[in-house]
């Protein structure tokens, strides 16, 4: 036997952790999809895309920037010392992937701005004629939208992968001690982005590839999720405790129920069906494919909590 | 520059939690929170078994997670002996420092801080030991500069085994616990 007893007890920390609620699973599933929308929308930039009115990299910024306030606020809600949060913004930590967090939030902004004006919406610029102006001057520099289609591209990838990053970070935490989260939560946000770009989407022939790009994203995020778990159950024995969060505990039944089958399988089956012309373009598969990235955030911070290093130390008999 | 340590005697501990008490009287240790704890420990085979029981704290590491991860610099190395600190006016309360600490030795205080055990920096700066060393009956604890080879940390640490909590996160702990 190995048997371990402590007096101690403190609120968020024991029996395990629970210092991070549902606002920290929202704020990563929200910088998934803006992310996964930035990569979408600076790609069609970079293709000529920005040719077609009905493109939806119009569309996307105004959505990114609602989406990614929503994020962070949520993310104000988790802090415990709200009055203090302006300290983020005099100190870059290098060693701190939550410092790079708070500056790369911060060079997202202008982004989404300025490809909100590349092309702003008909009724702003009809109340707003020197707005327009802008507008139409922007959209003719095309050295400048190439740059802006590659920015929003870059941006988009560091964000998405900061995501994961923020939690790989912490070794004291096997289930997110892995170097291939962010890989996982980069391919989770580009199907939930291409997931809701195919559903705000106008242009069928638009909606068509991104039903096809997205399963590209989802047999990814499947294989990811399987190279893990070989990666956990194949390392040391608190890497394999971690694992057995998803295979044979607390989180097993949601993970497999939700995440893969309802998240990942059902729509990627749908999709298959509906890019084959087989049934028609549905709505169904996209909202499965974003319900099951934002449960996905939910069970891996919730399952990092759970997970720890072995405390049992006591070898010197 | 100094580095201060701290060694505790498992051999000598009876896990009274005078310590503990101690702690929470001299920081004012909000109510239903602890900045140390009794850990006992039971390995072995019936009827072979062996019990340690000992006094755990923030580990004051030389390696610290806690530092690396915060976003405003509020936790730091201090200058004096290598204490492992927070500075309330520049935490978030973000939490990340307890996300990476793997003793789970800090935690929220109830003004939204993050805080955690200071090795009583305020009497070490006038030469006294922490709360708790002081305050051991058995004289289990002890405190010190591990720089200075004189020192009885330094000393013990010479002439008796020792172990401490999880060596293999590499966070280099500075607190050594004598079998």
């Amino acid at each position: 036997m190995n048997e371990l007893v402590i007096t101690r007890h403190n609120e968020m920390i024991d029996p395990h952790l629970s210092i991070w609620g549902w606002e920290i699973p929202v704020y990563l599933f929200l910088g998934g999809l803006v992310a996964g929308m930035m990569i979408i929308s600076g790609y069609f930039i970079l293709t000529g895309r920005t040719k077609n009115t009905l493109c939806s990299c119009f569309r996307i910024p105004v959505i990114g920037i609602v989406a990614i306030s929503l994020g962070m606020f949520a993310l104000f809600l988790d802090l415990e010392h709200k009055l203090y949060v302006w300290n983020l913004y005099i100190n870059f930590k290098w060693q701190s992937p939550m410092s790079w967090g708070a500056w790369i939030l911060i060079f997202i902004y202008p982004i989404l701005i300025l490809g909100i004006l590349i092309r702003i919406p008909d009724e702003i610029g009809q109340r707003f004629p020197k707005l327009l102006d802008l507008s139409n001057k922007l959209r003719n520099k095309q050295q400048f939208v190439k740059l802006l289609g590659a920015l929003s591209m870059i941006f988009g990838g560091l964000l998405g992968a900061y995501t994961a990053v923020l939690l790989s970070a912490f070794s004291a935490r096997p289930a997110w001690n892995s170097p291939m989260l962010w890989t996982l939560f980069l391919a989770s946000g580009l199907s939930s982005a291409a997931a809701l770009v195919h559903l705000i989407g106008k242009d069928p022939a638009e909606r068509h590839m991104l039903a096809k790009a997205d399963n590209g994203f989802l047999i990814a995020e499947l294989i990811i999720i399987i190279l893990m778990i070989i990666g956990f159950v194949s390392s040391s024995k608190v890497h394999i405790d971690a694992a057995r969060l998803i295979l044979s505990g607390p989180f097993t039944a949601v993970f497999w129920v939700f995440v893969v089958f309802i998240g990942i399988i059902i729509p990627f089956i749908i999709q298959i069906l509906s890019v084959n012309n087989k049934i028609p373009h549905t709505n169904v598969a996209p909202i499965l494919v974003m319900i099951g990235g934002l449960i996905l955030r939910f069970i891996v911070v919730y399952a990092g909590q759970y997970s720890h290093w072995s405390r049992n130390v006591f070898t010197g008999y | 520059m100094a580095r201060y340590a701290m060694v505790i005697d498992t051999t000598k501990c009876v896990g009274c939690m005078d310590c503990v008490v101690a702690c929470k009287t001299e920081n004012n240790v909000p109510e239903g929170f602890n900045r140390d704890w009794i850990a006992y420990e039971t390995i072995g085979k019936f009827p072979i078994l062996h019990m340690e029981i000992r006094s755990e704290r923030c580990n004051h590491c030389d390696n610290p997670p806690c530092v690396y991860t915060c976003p405003t610099g509020a936790s730091h190395i201090s200058e004096i002996g290598g204490i492992v600190l927070v500075d309330y006016d520049k935490c978030i309360g973000c939490k990340a420092c307890i996300a990476a600490c793997p003793y789970d030795a800090r935690f929220i205080h109830p003004d939204g801080y993050a805080t955690k055990c200071t090795f009583c920096e305020h009497r070490v700066v006038e030469g006294l030991d922490p709360a708790c060393v002081a305050t051991c009956p058995t004289h289990c604890m002890y405190f010190g500069d591990l720089e200075d080879p004189n020192s009885e940390v330094s000393k013990l640490l010479q002439s008796r085994k020792y172990h401490v909590l999880q060596p293999e996160t590499g966070t280099k702990p500075q607190i050594f616990y004598l079998i």
